[in-house]
């Protein structure tokens, strides 16, 4: 029973992953890029977010509808009028300008907002959980990866059910061509990274309220998130979920055993993902 | 004033000049043929018209306006629609979603939609939710021309649709054509197969190394001429 309830504990964390992932894979499945700055997005919308509450005393959850428009905006720019101008044959130019953008992030939180941590209040709902059949389980947690799923349906419908998805899916396999279609790529590259700094918004909330931020822990968010598509297949957002599900699994099975095995765990489950299945989980069938 | 018209058009790629000063002009109404050999640049005047060449903006008039500089998204909402060689259908996406796409741009209303496109081309209802890429050739041929119907265009550029495709399939397809002519649209038909060509057209342009070196109504063509135009005088 412990280790069912360690096993529950670790889905429900990887409902957390799956949402730092989400944005990334949504991203990666458009346009193949990978934004090295994802993380410290994440970061950086939690320190809005912190702001925002503040400021002004209201509610994270009201903080983040208000801020989603915005970073859905910023997004839009950033593609725009920075990663659009580096996009290309060449995979390294992009991968060069958002490291040096994750740097410069990194730097900004530092001076704005010093290195201390920062926590969202989140209230009694921080502390409270549901007793399911001798279970405990954080209310926290529960809507983390509730979240994740919304967010994860939400991509698929849009991706396979909407005129903007099949210009997503024709522009990602074949821009020229899609242009034929009257599809402008650019603007689509646009629109696919302000809806993943939509999503961005929403795991900074959940990455706030349920642990303490700094300015220096986006990195690492970037590589749960990276190893949460890779494990899931490029391309497929369920994958995407149990890509986060299986290192929230393996995280909290590490932490079981021995505590300072949690995050290893999760970087040795990834590697085993790779060696059995090196295309993922769930690979698109056309690449 | 024509509706599609190339005035001393030139293309290069890099270093290299395809095209060397074409002019055609396309009627409304009308359907011309390209015909040439391997790399006479009938391809890039495709390329160059739908956009995904720059041209000097006054080389491609379209309804009077200047196009030449235009985007190909830009030119597709116009109505100049494009099948592209090598059908280029996108292969994350079924049937019936690659007929969609086509209207992706432009969504007006018109003579086709999906039902007169699965009108036209039966099998392809049948087929709808397979993926694009599972059909044989002649029926992916079929999806690359409903695809460009389905925004309902003023002109359709079709490139070499018969290349590979067995004479009873090449027969079906051209067998759609009175149906697009009659919804309005003009055409333009690269084609390798000169006789197919000279059936469908009211005009031919023959082109060779980027140049059109003979231009005409079939009747007025003899096969020395065509040869001569062809492979040049010297073949
Ligand atoms: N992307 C490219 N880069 C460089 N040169 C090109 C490119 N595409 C075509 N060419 C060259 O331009 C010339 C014209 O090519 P084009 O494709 O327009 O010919 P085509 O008449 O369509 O031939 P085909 O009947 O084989 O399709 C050829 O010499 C070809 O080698
Ligand atoms: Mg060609």
């Amino acid at each position: 029973m412990i280790w069912f309830d360690t096993i529950l504990q670790g889905v429900l964390l990887g409902g957390l992953y799956a949402l730092f992932a989400a944005g990334l894979s949504l991203v990666f499945g458009v346009m193949r890029l990978v934004n090295l700055a994802h993380g410290d997005f994440i970061v950086a919308a939690a320190y809005l977010i912190l702001l925002m509450v503040t400021m002004t005393g209201m509610s994270p959850f009201l903080a983040v509808l208000i801020a989603a428009p915005a970073m859905f905006a910023f997004g839009w720019a950033l593609q725009t009028f920075m990663l659009n101008r580096v996009i290309g044959d060449d995979v390294l130019p992009p991968l060069l300008v958002t490291f040096g953008l994750s740097v410069v992030l990194q730097n900004v939180l530092l001076e704005s907002f010093s290195a201390d941590s920062q926590r969202l209040p989140s209230g009694p709902i921080s502390t409270a959980s549901l007793n399911l059949g001798g279970i405990n389980l954080g209310v926290m947690p529960l809507l983390t990866f509730g979240s994740a799923v919304v967010v994860i349906i939400a991509l698929n419908q849009i991706f396979y059910r909407t005129a903007l998805g099949r210009a997503f899916r024709a522009t990602s396999d074949d821009p020229s061509t899609a242009s034929l279609m009257g599809i402008r790529p650019a603007g689509i590259f646009a629109i696919a990274t302000g809806i993943a700094f939509v999503i961005v918004t929403i795991a900074a909330l959940y990455l706030g309220m349920r642990s303490s931020f700094d300015p220096n822990i986006g990195p690492a968010r970037l590589i749960y998130a990276f190893e949460a598509v890779i494990i899931g297949g490029l391309g497929s957002f369920w994958g995407t979920l149990a890509g986060g599900v299986i290192i929230g699994v393996a995280q909290t099975l590490g932490s079981a055993v021995n505590p300072e095995w949690q995050i290893l765990a999760g970087h040795v489950a990834f590697l085993l993902v790779l060696l059995v299945r090196p295309r993922g989980l769930f690979p698109r069938a056309v690449d | 004033m024509a509706l599609l018209e190339t005035r001393n058009l030139t293309a290069r790629y890099g270093d290299f000049q395809a095209l060397f000063g074409v002019d055609i002009v396309l009627e409304a109404g009308e359907t011309i043929s390209i015909i040439g050999a391997n790399g006479a640049g009938k391809t890039t005047l495709m390329r160059s018209i739908c956009g995904l060449l720059a041209n000097q903006p006054d080389s491609i008039r379209f309804d009077g306006r200047a196009i030449g500089r235009l985007a190909a998204d830009e030119i597709m909402a116009m109505g100049i629609a494009m099948v592209p060689e090598g059908r280029k259908l996108f292969a994350s996406l079924s049937v019936e979603e690659n007929l969609l796409v086509g209207r992706y741009g432009r969504a007006i209303a018109g003579h086709w939609s999906l039902e007169t496109v699965y009108g036209l081309f039966p099998i392809l209802k049948e087929r709808r939710h397979s993926p694009a890429t599972a059909l044989s050739g002649g029926q992916q041929q079929m999806v690359a021309i409903g695809r460009a119907l389905m925004s309902n265009p003023r002109v359709l550029l079709c490139d070499e649709i018969s290349l590979g495709l067995a004479p009873v399939v090449i027969r079906d397809i051209y067998r759609a054509v009175p149906e697009i002519k009659a919804a309005g649209a003009s055409l333009i038909v690269v084609e390798q197969d000169i006789g197919q060509a000279l059936r469908v057209a009211d005009r031919v342009y023959c082109m060779m190394e980027g140049r059109v070196t003979l231009s005409g109504t079939p009747a007025e063509f003899s096969r020395e001429a065509i040869h001569d135009a062809y492979f040049g005088a010297a073949a």
